[in-house]
């Protein structure tokens, strides 16, 4: 699972998800599907697990501390133009239907520095507030603003590059 | 008073997790305004966003 770090606390999460489930099970009124409900649950337990383990193995901040500016140094010139126009990626919802999309994403989310991604799935995947995953990771809100900024950045870079400049969104 | 595209891409993504400025915004949407570049660069951090909410997770279980 690539918020868990390993694969025994992944497992951890989904034993208690069953759990959960099973010791909530006369909750379930039957207005979801069982697989809603249960990503529901999975939901919370990966939000759960994922503030337990950055309480007890904080992550180092080397691989997330280069210069902001060396990253927008890449993008824009000096005075603060795009070096390359940003490419128009047209109409890019056919994407969310394809699987194969997803597969790149996920593949762009890995290559983040850790702890950059760790707050990008915090606050895009679960859509949790910058208040909270401060809190959470003990970093400043200008410091999550800026990890934010620069996993943006890059996901936007890798899925120009892995996606549509690959063709990606055209059929097979 | 005026921002450039580095400034302006800035903006763009913090205004996504916070509330920005009263001048912040009217910078931004001047910037926007006279900019494709950063135009575009907004349609995809929106799209970036979607996406993500989208994200079925790694478990191939889940994907149909």
């Amino acid at each position: 699972m690539l918020q868990l770090r390993n694969a025994t606390a992944a497992e951890d999460v989904v034993q208690e998800t069953l759990l959960a489930a099973l010791q909530s099970g006369a909750s379930f009124g039957g207005q979801s599907s069982v697989k809603t409900w249960l990503v529901g649950i999975l939901k919370h337990k990966i939000i759960d697990a994922i503030r337990k383990q950055s309480r007890e193995q904080p992550l180092e901040s080397g691989d997330d501390e280069t210069d902001i500016e060396d990253l927008q140094n890449a993008v824009y010139r000096d005075d603060g133009h795009h070096r390359e126009t940003p490419a128009d990626w047209g109409n890019p919802e056919s994407a969310l239907e394809q699987r194969k999309f997803f597969e790149v994403l996920e593949r762009c989310m890995d290559g983040l520095p850790k702890r950059t991604a760790r707050v990008f799935m915090m606050r895009e995947v679960m859509g949790l507030e910058t208040d909270e995953i401060c809190k959470d990771l003990g970093i400043t809100s200008t410091n999550c603003w800026v990890l934010l900024y620069r996993a943006r950045m890059a996901l936007r870079e890798c899925l120009q590059g892995r996606w549509f400049a690959a063709g990606g969104a055209a059929p097979p | 008073m005026m921002i450039t595209c580095k400034e302006a891409s800035r903006l763009m993504s913090e205004g996504l997790d916070r509330e920005l400025g009263v001048g912040d915004r009217a910078r931004l949407r001047v910037h926007l305004a006279i900019c494709a570049a950063c135009t575009r660069v907004r349609r995809q951090f929106d799209f970036l966003r979607r996406a993500a909410r989208a994200y079925p997770g790694p478990d191939e279980e889940s994907r149909k």
